[in-house]
């Protein structure tokens, strides 16, 4: 165990640095220069920007700078909001973004989960078609169709909920954005769930369990439950990544003050650096959650720590 | 002696026997799937609509028409869709918007397509050290949130729409390399392999020549499956402003633009997220049928 956690801590640095560096150079390679505004400014005075903000440096010095940066949790000022830095703006917004995406989270885990086992335990039947062509049409509709026609729904028609804003944060307001985030993933969940469960239950230790005259609910949650989630739990990483890229639209429809609309509106409004840090700080995360992911699976599955 | 050669009866012309293939096979399979028949008709009527539909209107998708702003849908005018805020005929711009989501999903799924196949081929097919190191690349770029690269080259570089498809096929091809690199793992252990090599043919005309055509199944079921990935990609980017630039519209701008004004004109979002919705469903449910009729071993 030990052997593979230092194998996968090693391998996500070199993840993370090559995410850093292809986001920074991007941003440099590209035409333009954050102080071309539409009044050119004069020779002197740009120097002297170029110089307050270390753009006079060599390019790769620059880039150590921004990595040493990010170290400390600097991520630089923003370039269309001069009195916040890009770490001020990330500290506003992720909370509220947080938020949601954890309410989701535990939404599609809880609802995929359950509707998996419900329609593998009704294998081939109604109930198993009907919930499996539902998790497709979840599936298939794109969240920032499913956020309107819910707000049409529950806001415009029939008046129950707010149908944007974030107001207080209670209950009340995140309902909408968390059930239209979460959508998608409770229908990954669900297929995933259902196909390992299916699988699972005709092992043979499940047939010894039930031979053995255990109640039908004790084999299910007792013995095939443990196996049959462990997809879902490598499905973890890729679904914090798709709840993250949610969230951005999420946001932006429901007006949430959260990262994901800052990120909007610096990647409309041009802002170099809060885009290059949200991509960082948010790849990061991902990179993160993804190496506890993967040592959980180690702990839960230990085949995988001799591979 | 005389007997026997007697008794031997004149040899029955022998019914010539169709060998049924991979691909006969399947098809049949795939016939006795509704749903996923259903949705291939669905489909076909979709793109043919998209192909023809415009010509048919008396209006232009950028024709901006004042006395017609936001007009319900209606029959008598020719808008079947309505109009937009601009007074531009929604039947012409839902179908023109779906020529370009279609064409993204198709050019993207391409080259997504090219890159998958010949690197999971590659790394399947030399295996060893080769494969190892090829497959630790792709372990690293999985990680990387790829749609938020996407979004920063928008932003850098212009809203292009080649771009565009190179960008969102260039994140696509991972489970492509993936799914081939296994299939070819086993593949090059088959004796018509070997038998190319011990007949002195080139590792890469092997590969084009022998590995590929016998991948055509899989690949065939992973494209069905990622068109409509490629397609949520576009009208992700265009519902946030980053995609297609106007009057040039898609599936996923005209959601963006329908969805401001739902209260009041709900016909705007209602046909475009219609037309999105049913051509993702439909793809998904393609590709599943054809999963399961090529590979009736998976059937549970």
């Amino acid at each position: 165990m030990f052997r593979y956690s230092v194998k996968r801590f090693l391998g996500a640095g070199p993840t993370l640095l090559i995410l850093v560096a292809l986001a920074f150079f991007l941003m440099r390679a590209a035409p333009g220069g954050p102080f071309d505004a539409e009044r050119p400014v004069s020779p002197a005075v740009r120097a002297n920007l170029e110089r307050a903000y270390h753009l006079d440096e060599p390019l790769l010095q620059q880039f150590g700078r921004y990595v040493a940066g990010l170290v400390r949790g600097d991520f630089g000022p923003s370039f269309q909001y001069p009195d916040y830095t890009v770490t001020e703006l990330i500290r506003e917004g992720f909370p509220v973004s947080l938020r949601i995406g954890a309410f989701a989270m535990l939404l599609a885990l809880l609802a995929g989960v359950t509707a998996g086992i419900l329609a593998a335990l009704r294998q081939n039947r109604a109930a198993d078609a009907g919930i499996m062509a539902a998790a497709m049409t979840g599936i298939s509709i794109p969240n920032f169709v499913i956020a309107p026609l819910l707000i049409l729904l529950f806001a415009v028609h029939l008046d129950w909920l707010p149908g944007g804003g974030y107001g207080d944060g209670s209950l009340r307001y995140l309902m909408l954005p968390v059930v239209a985030l979460a959508l998608p993933q409770i229908a990954y969940i669900a297929r995933l769930t259902r196909g390992s469960m299916v699988e699972v239950l005709r092992s043979p230790f499940i047939r010894t369990a039930r031979a053995k005259g255990l109640p039908a609910h004790t084999v299910v949650l007792r013995h095939a439950l443990k196996p049959a989630l462990l997809p879902v739990v490598s499905y973890l990483g890729p679904a914090t990544a798709a709840l993250i890229t949610g969230s951005v639209v999420i946001e932006q429809i429901f007006g949430i003050p959260g990262l994901g609309r800052f990120f909007v509106q610096g990647a409309l409004n041009r802002d170099y650096t809060l885009v290059l840090g949200v991509v960082v700080f948010y790849g990061a995360l991902i990179v993160v959650l993804n190496l506890i992911v993967d040592l959980l699976y180690a702990v839960l599955d230990p085949r995988v720590r001799y591979t | 002696m005389r007997g026997v050669t007697q008794t031997l009866p004149a040899a029955e012309p022998v019914e010539e026997v169709i060998g049924r293939g991979l691909w006969t096979d399947a098809l049949a399979r795939l016939r006795h799937n509704r749903a996923a028949m259903i949705s291939l008709i669905v489909l076909v009527c979709v793109i043919v609509l998209v192909l023809l539909g415009p010509s048919a209107s008396p209006y232009a998708y950028d024709d901006t028409n004042f006395d017609a702003i936001s007009l319900p849908p209606s029959a008598g005018d020719a808008h079947y869709f309505g109009t937009d805020t601009l007074g531009r005929d929604l039947f012409v711009r839902t179908l023109i918007g779906g020529r370009l989501s279609l064409l993204v999903g198709l050019v993207a799924t391409l080259v997504s397509l090219v890159i998958g196949v010949s690197y999971g081929a590659t790394a399947g097919y030399f295996g060893g050290r080769v494969d190892h190191l090829m497959m630790r690349i792709v372990d690293i770029l999985y990680a990387m949130p790829f749609l938020f690269l996407v979004i920063l080259l928008l932003v850098f570089f212009g809203r292009n729409l080649l771009l565009m498809f190179v960008a969102i096929g260039a994140i696509n091809w991972l489970d492509m390399a993936r799914i081939v690199r296994g299939q070819t793992l086993s593949l090059r252990r088959r004796e018509f392999v070997e038998a190319a090599v011990v007949g002195g043919v080139p590792p890469f005309t092997i590969i084009r020549r022998h590995i590929v055509p016998n991948l055509l199944g899989i690949v065939a079921v992973y494209v069905t499956l990622t068109i409509p990935q490629v397609m949520l990609v576009e009208s992700f980017l265009s519902f946030l402003g980053l995609g297609v630039q106007e009057p040039m519209t898609s599936w996923g701008a005209l959601v963006n633009e329908g969805a401001r004004g739902m209260e009041t004109t709900p016909w705007m979002l209602i046909f475009p997220a219609l037309f999105l919705a049913a051509t993702l469903f439909c793809f998904n449910f393609v590709g599943d049928g054809l999963r399961d009729a090529l590979d009736p071993a998976d059937r549970k």
